[in-house]
């Protein structure tokens, strides 16, 4: 963690944030406690046996969706790896079909077919979700290309953990990106392990993974991902670089994670001691900090700290309630979705068989 | 009114009018626009529709596929050459995990409209790790469409249908059929299109059924030609075309019909479109085999290089009479 090196600086000043409002900074905050208060409760009930397969929680990371997703108009679009909670909730999916996705039901975002790792709100400019590491780099790259081809001006955010960066496809994507200057921002959400991994003991690199770029002629930059102006600000300069300029960049946010890599990361109080988990409780937590930066501005109050904190414990606890009671998928449902074609019962469909189930 | 064009021509003019059709259509690949393609398929694509619509990409197969499908989902509809599909192993995750699943693994909210072409083939001498045959492998992939067309108008018709899919189609051509020569429908008289999942009775014969897809459908024409004149065995050609849908139907008429079937394939023995093809017909059409069904796949090693004896390791029409011969 590089963090206790960079220099401070107030990047409350930068043009982008002296725009908000105070509302507009509640929202924020409102945003991250809300995601937390999801994955408390994701967590509460994956250890009661509620939900099958991996649980990765977003604790730690709030400020990384929540600030970057908060700089997004109309022709952004994002993508992220399985770690997805997070930018779901900020992109506003809520948090009902999300709660109902884990627990693997039919109202789930995904009607149950995706999972913790997979979920997918195209309307919102969303487009996952992805369960192999790196496997979404090319996307992004993709939506980029979209983008440029048909003339829009705006960006992909394509989000990555920093076990990410020794993957083939990011370097081919970030070779292309570079090459036919398409607007793309890979955002390596760095928590400082691939899963048990530290990040010294699974990068080489010079200076910051971020820095790799300069091999590829990109922009980069690092961001302290625990000051929510800092990240808005940073990730706007990368944001109009790409929407004017068509030109990619890499942003490294530092940031951490609270629990393990999934909650099947039964080691994860070993490869790290208490002692480094507890100091970024402490002193780097993204919503701590906001929120007392939130009330020395005079934006925030006390109750209404707690008014939001208590709002988003009972919007958890009700979807909670939501996914509980929502119906598990029928068996058929097993075989929609597969083909567009036949999904939409369209004349090419009944051509041929497209299923061979014995 | 039909015209003879070669194979690759054929392509060409599938791809040429696709692309004036839908001006989301991009041809994306190594080599596709400069240099006119590594097997002239896209020669003169570029010069006529600019750096917009035929992309030369770096050697990337991950980056500029994943590129294509992450593209798809926007609305662009990238047609993209595999210079081999034998190359496919450096992108499988693309192919099968983004391409193949993304649709289901979102409930149904996404589409993936994209081409995927080249060669997939043995028998030019180029060894093992440029002769992968991946038609059945990637057919077994629910998600995924595959078709490999063995003449002109097949591949025209094949190639203009799976750019107007709103699935992955994955089309499986050949070096060797490129140069080969057929007839295909003058444009003027309509768009020749050859509908996914649709066989083609090839030949028409009433002692046994030869099915199969791709070049081997040449080589079971000259195995028919072969066996009328010189064994008096009439022998009935279905090609598949389309692996993934698949012509059941078609595969069941012409064994319920001759009662007596060698599947042909370039796979190798263990898998391959025809072990599922083998499957098909014992489970729907049992009563009506008076033998037991037969194969001639490619000899179960990986592709040797040597000129000498490589046509012997793939399905070739001496092989293709003998396994005939040797029905009782």
């Amino acid at each position: 963690m590089s963090i206790a090196d960079s220099p401070v600086l107030d990047f409350a000043g930068s043009p982008i944030n002296k725009a908000l409002s105070a509302d507009d900074k509640i929202e924020l905050y409102r945003k991250m406690v809300r995601i937390r208060s999801f994955e408390q409760a994701a967590l509460k009930y994956y250890n009661a046996g509620k939900m099958g397969g991996f649980l990765h929680l977003y604790i730690g990371q709030e400020s990384v969706a929540v600030g970057t997703l908060s700089l997004c108009g109309p022709n952004d679009h994002n993508i992220t790896a399985y770690r997805c909670h997070g930018h779901a909730l900020a992109v506003g999916m809520s948090m009902n079909e999300c709660m109902a996705e884990l627990y693997g039901k039919a109202t789930g975002c995904s009607k149950g077919k995706g999972g913790s790792m997979h979920f997918f709100a195209p309307d919102k400019n969303y487009w996952g979700g992805h369960g192999i590491v790196a496997g979404q780099t090319p996307l992004g790259l993709g939506l980029a290309y979209g983008l440029k081809y048909k003339g829009l001006e705006g960006a992909a955010l394509c989000y990555m953990g920093d076990g990410a960066v020794n993957q083939g496809a990011y370097h081919e994507s970030l070779n292309i990106a570079a090459l036919f200057d398409l607007p793309v921002i890979y955002v390596i959400e760095n928590n400082g392990y691939s899963m048990g991994t530290s990040q010294k003991r699974s990068s080489s690199f010079r200076g910051c993974l971020a820095q790799r770029a300069e091999g590829y002629d990109m922009d980069w930059d690092v961001v302290n991902g625990s000051d929510l102006y800092e990240v808005r600000a940073k990730t706007h300069i990368a944001l109009e670089r790409a929407r004017k300029q068509h030109k990619p960049t890499i942003l490294e946010i530092n940031t951490y994670r609270y629990y393990g890599h999934s909650i099947a990361d039964a080691n994860h109080k070993k490869y790290r001691t208490p002692e480094e988990i507890e100091n970024y409780k402490k002193n780097h937590d993204p919503i701590h900090l906001w929120e007392n930066r939130l009330l020395a501005e005079g934006v925030l109050t006390a109750e209404k700290v707690t008014e939001i904190k208590n709002a988003a414990k009972q919007e958890a606890a009700a979807s909670v309630e939501f996914a509980e009671k929502s119906p598990a998928p029928a068996v058929e449902s097993i075989m929609t979705d597969v083909y567009w074609e036949t999904d939409n019962n369209t004349p090419a469909s009944a051509i041929g068989r497209h299923f061979f189930t014995d | 009114m039909s015209r003879i064009l070669t194979y690759r021509e054929a392509l060409r003019e599938g791809l040429d009018e696709e692309l004036a059709r839908d001006e989301n259509v991009v041809l994306m690949g190594e080599e596709v626009a400069q240099y006119n393609g590594a097997y002239k398929v896209t020669e003169g694509l570029w010069a006529k529709w600019g750096d917009k619509r035929v992309v030369d990409t770096p050697i990337s197969e991950a980056g500029f596929i994943g590129m294509g499908i992450g593209a798809s989902m926007l609305g662009v509809r990238p047609v993209m050459e595999l210079m081999f599909w034998s190359f496919h192993s450096v992108a499988f995750d693309q192919l099968v995990n983004n391409a193949a699943c993304v649709r289901y693994m979102s409930g149904g909210l996404i589409n993936v409209p994209i081409v995927m072409r080249g060669p997939a083939n043995g028998g030019n001498n180029v060894g093992a790790t440029h002769c992968h045959v991946p038609e059945a492998l990637f057919a077994s992939f629910p998600g995924l469409k595959v078709c490999a067309p063995a003449t002109p108008a097949d591949a025209k018709g094949l190639i203009k249908t799976a750019i107007r899919d709103n699935d992955p189609v994955y089309v499986m051509e050949n070096v060797l059929l490129y140069g080969t020569t057929g007839e295909v429908p003058d444009p003027a008289a309509g768009d020749h299109l050859v509908p996914l999942g649709k066989a083609d009775l090839k030949r028409q014969g009433s002692d046994v059924s030869l099915i199969a897809h791709g070049r081997s459908v040449l080589h079971c024409l000259a195995a028919a030609e072969t066996l009328q004149q010189e064994h008096g065995i009439s022998a009935e050609v279905l090609d598949l075309r389309s692996i993934r849908p698949l012509d059941v139907d078609a595969i069941l008429a012409t064994v319920r019909k001759t009662n007596r079937v060698v599947l042909v394939d370039e796979s190798k023995g263990f898998g391959g479109v025809s072990a599922m093809v083998s499957h098909l017909i014992q489970d729907e059409a049992f009563d009506y085999l008076d033998a037991p069904i037969k194969r001639v796949t490619t000899l179960d090693a990986p592709a040797i290089y040597s000129p000498f004896i490589e046509p012997d390791q793939l399905p070739n029409p001496r092989r293709v009479v003998e396994k005939v011969l040797s029905l009782r």
